[in-house]
């Protein structure tokens, strides 16, 4: 037979832990709503009114191997490293067109990030003036890039032949994937080595 | 034990560079007095074991259609009495770096790496991006095509010429190549693209054996005349 105050103590214990559990759970809910209401309330990126500029892209074509120069107004933001990103992301967007001539899927948002760095002057190490770009690539992009070695020269032709022409001091370009160094592109073009922007001409490309 | 053990080592490295070096000048050599004898085509199917290269509209592999490709070259040169090297016979995984050594000790007269490809249409023909430099005797390896670019692009405006003479859609560029930057013999790569109609509509697939057959023709032909063009050594 159980005594009396072992009940009595069993039931408070029990009431207590009911009532713990309904405490808790009432707490968690209102984190979580505070979590969503600050989300909403949270300071957004201001509202860019990025002036809009003539920008110039060098649009790649599969059919010929060529680079065809291609002028375009786009609203470019001022800060260089935003600006290369914004126009690498423009190009990028013709090439996951329905109908485009380098078809290449994924976007803009195929350009993770666009960082550019000074690159010191072989003599004495001060700035010369010229910038490197670190083109940080999305791992999807680069599984979803079409395999084959015109293709991908092509690609990584066309992001050097637009960032030199529109950031001139931009005199080599190196390539990440997600933020890591990777061997090619897609089976390829090799992303180990720096490339020279002078490399990237606008070209007929195809034979007469 | 450890200095021996590093000397040693040092030794293996400088031979080894020294073989690198010494490539170029018995190439010279061979093609002044042995290039009525004996002509040499080094034949590398690109990719091979876990490295599939891209997938064809077929299905097929591309490791698969290049070694195809490279089976059906090395029977046309064969017969047209020129010494094929080949640097894979089946599906198996070659080092870049073997590519190019394969290459490098035949001594041979045109070294091409065979590739194919779903984008693009015809034939793509890539000599080294490397800026042309004076042979030495010691060539730095990553950069060892670079004694031989001219030589390169010589032997692609040869094949770029015949393709277009059969027909052929042909694109010629130069850019960063893995394996061929470290041959020294004149060396490109030849990108096989699906073969399309005005429309651009594929009418047949780069791993067609008809496909392949009338490219290797050509190929062949063209090697064939390479061969009996006047050269400077
Ligand atoms: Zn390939």
């Amino acid at each position: 037979m159980i005594p009396r105050h072992q009940k009595i103590l069993f039931s408070v214990l029990l009431a207590a832990a009911l009532i713990m559990t309904g405490v808790l759970w009432h707490l968690r809910q209102r984190a979580h709503q505070r979590l969503l209401a600050g989300e909403d309330s949270a300071p957004t990126k201001a509202p860019e009114v990025a002036p809009t500029e003539q920008a110039t892209l060098l649009v790649a074509n599969d059919a010929d191997g060529s680079l065809l120069v291609q002028a375009r107004s786009l609203p470019l933001p001022g800060d260089p490293n935003a600006r290369a990103r914004v126009l690498l992301g423009e190009l990028l967007d013709l090439y996951a067109a329905p109908d485009a001539a380098h078809p290449v899927t994924g976007g803009a948002s195929g350009v993770a990030q666009v960082f550019l760095l000074p690159v010191p002057s072989s003599k004495d190490s001060q700035n010369s003036g010229d910038e490197l770009a670190v083109v940080n690539l999305t791992g999807n992009f680069a599984a979803s890039h079409p395999s084959g070695l015109e293709t991908e020269t092509l690609t990584v032709l066309s992001i050097c032949g637009t960032l030199r022409a529109n950031l001139p001091h931009v005199t080599k370009v190196r390539f990440l994937v997600d933020g890591q160094q990777r061997p090619n592109l897609a089976g390829h073009a090799d992303l180990t080595r720096t490339y020279l922007t002078a490399d990237a001409v606008p070209t007929g490309g195809a034979n007469p | 034990m450890r200095w021996t053990r590093a000397f040693i080592g040092l030794n293996f490295f400088y031979s080894i560079a020294l073989l690198a070096a010494l490539a170029p000048a018995s190439i010279a050599v061979a093609q002044t007095a042995n290039s009525a004898a004996r002509f040499a085509v080094v034949l590398d199917a690109a990719h091979g074991g876990d490295d599939t290269g891209g997938r064809l509209a077929s299905g097929q592999m591309e490791k698969a259609a290049t070694l195809a490709f490279s089976v059906r070259l090395r029977s046309l040169l064969a017969a047209r009495g020129m010494a094929v090297i080949t640097t894979r016979e089946s599906d198996t995984a070659v080092d870049p770096a073997i590519r190019a050594q394969i290459a490098n000790r035949s001594k041979a007269e045109a070294c091409l790496s065979l590739h194919a490809t779903e984008s693009g249409s015809g034939i793509h023909l890539f000599t080294s991006s490397l800026q042309p430099s004076q042979p030495a005797r010691f060539l730095p390896w990553k950069t060892a095509q670079s004694a031989y670019v001219e030589h390169s692009i010589a032997l692609a405006g040869a094949l770029n010429s015949a393709l277009l003479h059969d027909g052929f859609n042909v694109t010629l560029s130069r850019t960063a190549l893995i394996a061929v930057d470290n041959m020294t013999c004149p060396a490109m790569a030849i990108e096989i693209a699906p073969l399309r109609g005005p429309d651009g509509k594929v009418t047949a697939e780069p791993d067609d054996s008809d496909y392949q057959a009338r490219v290797a023709t050509t190929l062949a032909a063209a090697l064939l005349e390479w061969r009996l063009e006047p050269r400077q050594p």
